[in-house]
């Protein structure tokens, strides 16, 4: 797998991921339960990555983040965070890691602020002196301000949310590992949160960031890892895992009529270099009937073939061309054909 | 790989280890230096402040202490109304000695509270210190900001000693003050007839009062170790008392001598000592040797599991 900033410093030199933030080997959970919750997974952050770490419930995602926290004991395997050996190297590695797990939890009497400020004093290597503006300034950051003096127990779903990032912001951080950032935040939230994890990252902090809601991941980050059933079904850049191990993801989509569906297939797999027989399987179709005029759309992977051979190639062979564009797979694509389309929990 | 290994480590260990392992010259190479996590002069004091802010503000814990404070000024003010001596010879060997001398509500409260009350709020405290945090899902964070599990646990286990030693003083107090003005005080006239001066009895009332709360400091651990295998405050909390109370049934079991010398509650009401006019400095010394063995004991077993248990809540 390459990481950018790798290949840039070891000029070309193949190097094994050493400048990774979170690296696993073979690390696996066994609960007493005899629950295999994860199952040799080999984890791999690059520094500056914003890592997507999908997976449907119960797939093992928050036993892992727990694992990378100190907070599980590993069964087998090793789990490097920031180059330090979890858990024994927790207390030197984690004041440079803001975490987010499972959902906040505070002290439910204790206001906003004061419980910001009871973190801060268990923290023993926090400058006291700093202690109230660095509060102050991580309030601030998460819009929460004007709630700060309001118990926690009145606080809304989104703002106890909230409340959770100003306290994985409580100091400056070089990894942040955020469980379900934006479970309950409404619309506005959400788009903060992600405004907050690009702004982190070009700040030059990484970010291990795990949800089910895709289309949140998708906007924001440059790695994926997908979880299944307690192993990492597939690792990597985004575009190369939503293209399925290619380079270039892009797929070409055609509006056409129902009559010259076979024709645009036939011509799509001779630019993809597929073997014309298999025509049907590389190209899909959809109805996009949406005026009664008999429109469909059919969606096939470019492979090596450029755009631009498109429309000439489909004028040359007489189909009927409504409308070309191209189209990212989504990672919801991705992530459901890796992981089944059912909706029960695996386990 | 055990926690325990860490938390006994040296603060040198916090060295940062990214160093060694990343790869390539770094521009945060710099910063992360300069961040070297050091551990910060009195940073334990302001743990434990804060630990105490917590136990010490919150208003369930303000009531128990509240209800402990009202037992000797409600026991005074009954005393002083039913002023009868009818009642003479009945219920605790002191009570009917606080009509002529004040000091005597001390020992009256203290013995009255020792069985059930105090137990009780010292169970209060220590069952809810990692139990607490673990079922309200803030154990997970406090461990991430990060503190070592030892220094947590050490600074919790202080926290309800801390409390425990307040609710001692406080019924102390109360019984001190409700004393001195409904019934006044006087010289102390020991349970073996001699007659000591009042700055002496006062002092001896300290003693009772320091000896009760060394006393409980063996279930602070028992409480503090239970709380450390669940995620639910209340039913640690429960099991605590009942440690207590199963204590002081079996010491009533005259066929279970053998063991009566180990049992938590055995020396509970040595205190009585003090009102001796010769102190059996030995047997309130073997009381305190059994609570130290029990601390010791519990405590470990505390160290021992909190310091290796996966956090899953
Ligand atoms: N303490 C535990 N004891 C036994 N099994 C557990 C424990 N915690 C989690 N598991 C099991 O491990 C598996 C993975 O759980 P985990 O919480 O890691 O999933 P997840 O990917 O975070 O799911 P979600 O998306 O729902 O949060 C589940 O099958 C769960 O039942
Ligand atoms: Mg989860």
């Amino acid at each position: 797998m390459s990481s950018t900033l790798t290949e840039r410093d070891h000029d070309g030199v193949p190097t094994t991921g050493g400048d990774a933030v979170v690296r696993t080997r073979g690390l696996t959970k066994k609960f007493r339960s005899g629950q295999v919750a994860v199952d040799g997974i080999d984890l791999e952050v690059p520094r500056g990555a914003v890592y997507g770490f999908l997976g449907p419930n119960g797939s093992g995602k928050t036993t892992t983040i727990r694992m990378l926290l100190g907070l599980v004991q590993p069964t087998s395997g090793e789990a490097l965070v920031l180059g330090g050996a979890m858990p024994r190297s927790a207390v030197a590695v984690l004041p440079r890691v803001g975490a987010l797990v499972e959902g906040p939890a505070f002290q439910p009497y204790l206001t906003g602020r004061r419980n910001l400020d009871r973190l801060d004093a268990v923290d023993m290597t926090a400058d006291p002196r700093t202690s109230k503006a660095r509060i102050g300034a991580a309030l601030e950051r998460v819009g929460l301000s004007a709630a700060a003096a309001k118990p926690y127990r009145n606080y809304s779903l989104g703002m106890k949310q909230r409340l959770g990032l100003a306290a994985a912001l409580l100091r400056p951080r070089d990894l942040l590992i955020l469980d379900e950032p934006t479970n309950g935040l409404d619309p506005q939230g959400t788009r903060e949160v992600r405004h907050l994890i690009r702004e982190l990252a070009e700040d030059g902090a990484s970010v291990l960031v795990s949800s089910h809601l895709l289309a949140e991941i998708d906007q924001v980050c440059t790695h994926v890892g997908v979880m299944s059933r307690g192993k990492l079904l597939v690792q990597g850049e985004r575009d190369v895992v939503t293209s399925g191990g290619r380079q270039s993801g892009e797929r070409v989509v055609i509006t056409t009529l129902r009559d010259h569906v076979d024709g645009a297939r036939r011509v799509l797999a001779r630019l993809a270099g597929v073997d014309p027989s298999s025509a049907s399987e590389a190209a899909s179709v959809e109805d996009a009937d949406h005026l009664g005029d008999g429109a469909v759309t059919v969606t096939a992977t470019l492979g090596g073939a450029s755009l631009s051979d498109v429309a000439p190639a489909l004028v040359a062979a007489d189909v009927l061309v409504l409308g070309i564009g191209t189209d990212r797979p989504s990672l919801e694509d991705v992530f459901v054909e890796l992981t089944g389309e059912g909706f029960d929990v695996a386990r | 790989m055990s926690h325990a290994e860490a938390t006994a480590a040296p603060d040198a260990a916090e060295a940062p280890t990214s160093r060694t392992t990343a790869a390539g010259p770094e521009v945060r190479e710099a910063s992360e230096a300069s961040e070297a996590p050091t551990r910060r002069r009195g940073a334990f004091g302001r743990l434990l402040r804060s630990e105490l802010g917590l136990v010490l503000g919150r208003r369930r814990n303000q009531l128990l202490l509240a209800l402990l404070a009202s037992v000797p000024i409600l026991l005074g003010i009954v005393l002083a109304i039913v002023s009868d001596s009818a009642y003479a010879g009945q219920g605790p060997g002191f009570i009917d000695r606080i009509g002529g001398n004040g000091l005597f509500l001390v020992v009256t409260s203290l013995f009255l509270c020792t069985p059930f009350l105090l137990p009780l709020v010292t169970s209060i405290a220590a069952g809810d210190a990692i139990a607490g945090e673990a079922g309200g899902g803030t154990l997970r964070y406090l461990l991430t900001v990060p503190v070592r599990r030892g220094t947590l646990l050490v600074a919790k286990a202080l926290a309800a000693m801390t409390f425990m030693l307040v609710a001692v003083a406080l019924v102390t107090a109360a019984a001190l003050l409700a004393g001195g003005l409904l019934f006044g005080f006087d010289d102390l006239t020991l349970l073996s007839g001699q007659t000591i001066p009042l700055t002496d009895g006062v002092l001896r009332m300290l003693g009772v009062a320091g000896y009760v709360a060394m006393s409980l400091t063996g279930l602070v651990a028992v409480g503090l170790f239970f709380s450390t295998l669940a995620e639910v405050p209340v039913g640690v909390m429960a099991a605590t008392v009942v440690v207590a109370i199963v204590s002081t049934v079996l010491d009533s079991l005259p066929q279970l001598s053998a063991i009566h010398p180990f049992l938590l509650t055995h020396h509970w009401f040595d205190f009585a000592e003090f009102l001796r006019f010769e102190v059996s400095w030995s047997l309130l010394g073997q009381g305190l040797a059994l609570q130290a063995a029990w601390v010791a004991i519990f405590g470990s077993l505390a160290w021992a599991r909190f310091t290796t248990a996966d956090i899953t809540s």
